[in-house]
């Protein structure tokens, strides 16, 4: 069997002096469909940063294709996994489609610049997450809900095996909000892109994600498929509210 | 440089508006280098002496290209061409140039707007290398290079070297560090220079018209010194574009671009420096041109630093030389006054027609 896309071996993270992610063992395998919840706090969006790089652990070990993410070039992890950014705060006026370009740069040939290859996946990218709208507009006008959206082409545009999002419906409407989710089970399927992807939205990610990742206080408490991840007992332990706020899928029969 | 191929520039749609020249760089360039070869011309021509353009053209095609053709004008006017006016000319384009691409690269480097080649320290740090210069009792001279030139330089490089290794203690974004430290050093350096200028007595005004900038002593060796500097800097700026471009949406997000920030940053920050530090040394302390010009060029071509870089090295040669001409027909007052009379209202008028918003 061929090693894990993503892997953590027992990792544990800080910021400064607070432990973070505690003994964190993952294997996601290529082509999954991951959602990563939790409590404000519980070591997400650290978990991504591990993931991607970023925030070297303390301790254990982070894997890409079997291969540890530190001993990668920026550049190579840059190729095999696509960050949503989480805020567009550009210095300067920028086009929404510069934006999206931007997913380019890191296969962007210094001497030849863009070829065919970029521009068709910039184009595509804008028209799978439907902004093509919003072209011609300075990025830093636009609403946080279309700026969400635009960093999401980006990504896509960058067309990495993996794709990973943190809190990427946040600042969307309910429409776009499930379209986005489409999107995210679309490329998925078609395209095979494995997905990570942070979401506070339990029904949400309930609805769209085949395997969720509760994470508590830096510890993955309960991994697998929503129904299972997701008992009412469980809700109230970690999220302390009552479960009937949580809408689970209905089995098909 | 690859002014198409961009791929910030790969989509284009004509809606929105600034359609236009943002869509023709190729263009700009063109137009651009029109300007250069201009201000050339009229940059030779201007002054005590007037010199046809025509002499300009023949003694320039007769000295350094090596063209065959007939001398008819005076051994005087081809002394004040060649001698005088043309190294003068050619570094005021090469200052320009150097502040222009130096702007462009600080202002992508720390994502700030209102950056400038001296956000960090520079100028003060120049500033105090030249009054500690004047101050001296030694004179030294290398290559036509005194001692003031060579303290500036110094002094630049020192005081960026010292803002980049204390940005690094404490527990702030390095971007927002480095910013607050520049400026904290910067402070400091200039009442090391208010304190040298007061003790200054009669050299005082040898320390501030260098302080005002101008190219009054422009030499081929100074101009032919500084130019492998600049030049070399630049380019190398320019090859790292895609750097710049990644750091649009911030240091995470051009980490997950593929850019090695870090590195990234203290290679840019250093080059610019360098850029900026040769700039000063050769011709004092000249404001508005990084500031202004690379802004002018993002308005018109966007921000991709692929097209701003190589079109701000172009634009602020040319509004330099210009700058140079006027300072000179206006009775010889010192150019730095220049840019910033031509500089502030133009950049504001800029802004209010150009209706994006430039908020910090």
């Amino acid at each position: 069997m061929s090693a894990p896309i993503v892997e953590l071996d027992a990792v544990t993270a800080a910021y400064r002096e607070r432990r973070v992610l505690l003994d964190v063992s993952l294997r996601i395998e290529a082509g999954e469909l991951v959602a990563l919840i939790g409590p404000n706090g519980a070591g997400k969006s650290t978990l991504l940063a591990v993931a991607t790089g970023l925030l070297r652990p303390l301790a254990g070990v982070v894997r890409l294709d079997g291969e540890p993410v530190e001993t990668l070039e920026r550049l190579e992890v840059a190729r095999r996994m696509a960050v949503v950014p989480g805020a567009a705060n550009l210095p300067f006026a920028t086009r929404v489609e510069e934006v999206v370009a931007l997913g380019r740069l890191p296969h962007e040939d210094p001497f030849r610049g863009a070829r065919p290859a970029d521009r068709a996946a910039i184009a595509g990218a804008i028209e799978r997450v439907g902004i093509g709208h919003l072209l011609g507009r300075d990025a830093r006008e636009l609403s946080l809900g279309e700026r969400q959206l635009v960093l999401i082409a980006m990504a896509v545009a960058q067309a990495a095996p993996i794709l990973i999002l943190d809190e990427p419906t946040v600042h969307l409407d309910l429409r776009h909000q499930v379209e986005a989710m489409e999107l995210l089970v679309d490329l998925n399927e078609r395209d095979g892109t494995t997905i990570i992807a942070v979401l506070h939205d339990l029904t949400l990610a309930a609805h769209f994600f085949p395997r969720l990742v509760l994470l508590d206080g830096g510890r993955v408490v309960a991994d697998g498929p929503p129904p299972e991840v997701l008992r009412p007992d469980r809700i109230r332990e970690v999220f302390g509210v009552d479960p009937g706020f949580v809408r689970l899928p209905q089995p098909t029969a | 440089m690859a002014t198409h191929g961009d791929t910030l520039a790969t989509v284009r749609p004509r809606v929105g508006r600034g359609g236009g020249v943002r869509d023709r760089p190729v263009l700009l360039l063109v137009l651009g280098l029109v300007a250069l070869v201009v201000a050339l011309i009229l940059g030779v021509g201007v002054g005590t002496v007037a010199i046809d353009p025509g002499d300009t053209l023949r003694i320039v095609g007769h000295r350094f290209l090596g063209l065959d053709i007939p001398v008819t004008w005076s051994p005087a006017t081809e002394t004040i061409v060649v001698e005088l006016r043309l190294p003068r000319v050619l570094t005021a384009m090469l200052v320009g140039c150097a502040l222009a691409v130096a702007g462009a690269t600080f202002q992508g480097l720390l994502r700030n707007p209102l950056a400038d080649p001296y956000v960090l320290g520079t100028a003060s740090g120049a500033a105090l290398g030249a009054a500690i210069a004047v101050l001296l009792p030694v004179r030294l001279v290398f290559l036509e290079f005194g001692l003031i030139q060579g303290f500036a330089f110094i002094g630049a490089l020192a005081a960026i070297y010292a803002v980049y290794k204390l940005s690094r203690i404490g527990g702030l974004s390095p971007l927002t560090s480095l910013l607050l430290t520049g400026y904290a050093v910067g402070s400091l350096l200039a009442a090391g220079l208010a304190m040298a200028m007061y003790l200054s007595g009669a050299a005082l005004r040898q320390i501030f018209t260098y302080l005002l900038g101008s190219f009054d002593d422009a030499t081929w060796p100074r101009f032919l010194a500084t130019l492998p500097i600049i030049l070399i800097a630049s380019v190398a700026i320019m090859l790292r574009a895609r750097s710049l471009n990644g750091l649009l949406l911030g240091e995470q997000a051009a980490a997950h671009l593929g850019i090695d920030v870090r590195h990234e940053r203290r290679i840019l920050l250093a080059l610019a420096t360098l850029v900026t530090a040769a700039a000063v040394a050769i011709s004092g302390l000249i404001g508005f041109v990084g500031l202004v010009v690379p802004h002018v060029v993002r308005l018109l071509v966007g921000p991709s630093a692929r097209l701003v870089l190589p079109l701000s090295a172009i634009g602020g040669a040319a509004l330099l030389a210009y700058a140079d001409i006027l300072a000179r027909v206006a009775g010889g007052i010192p150019v730095g006054v220049v840019t910033a009379i031509i500089g502030a209202p133009f950049f504001l008028l800029i802004l209010r027609r150009a209706r994006t918003g430039y908020e910090v």
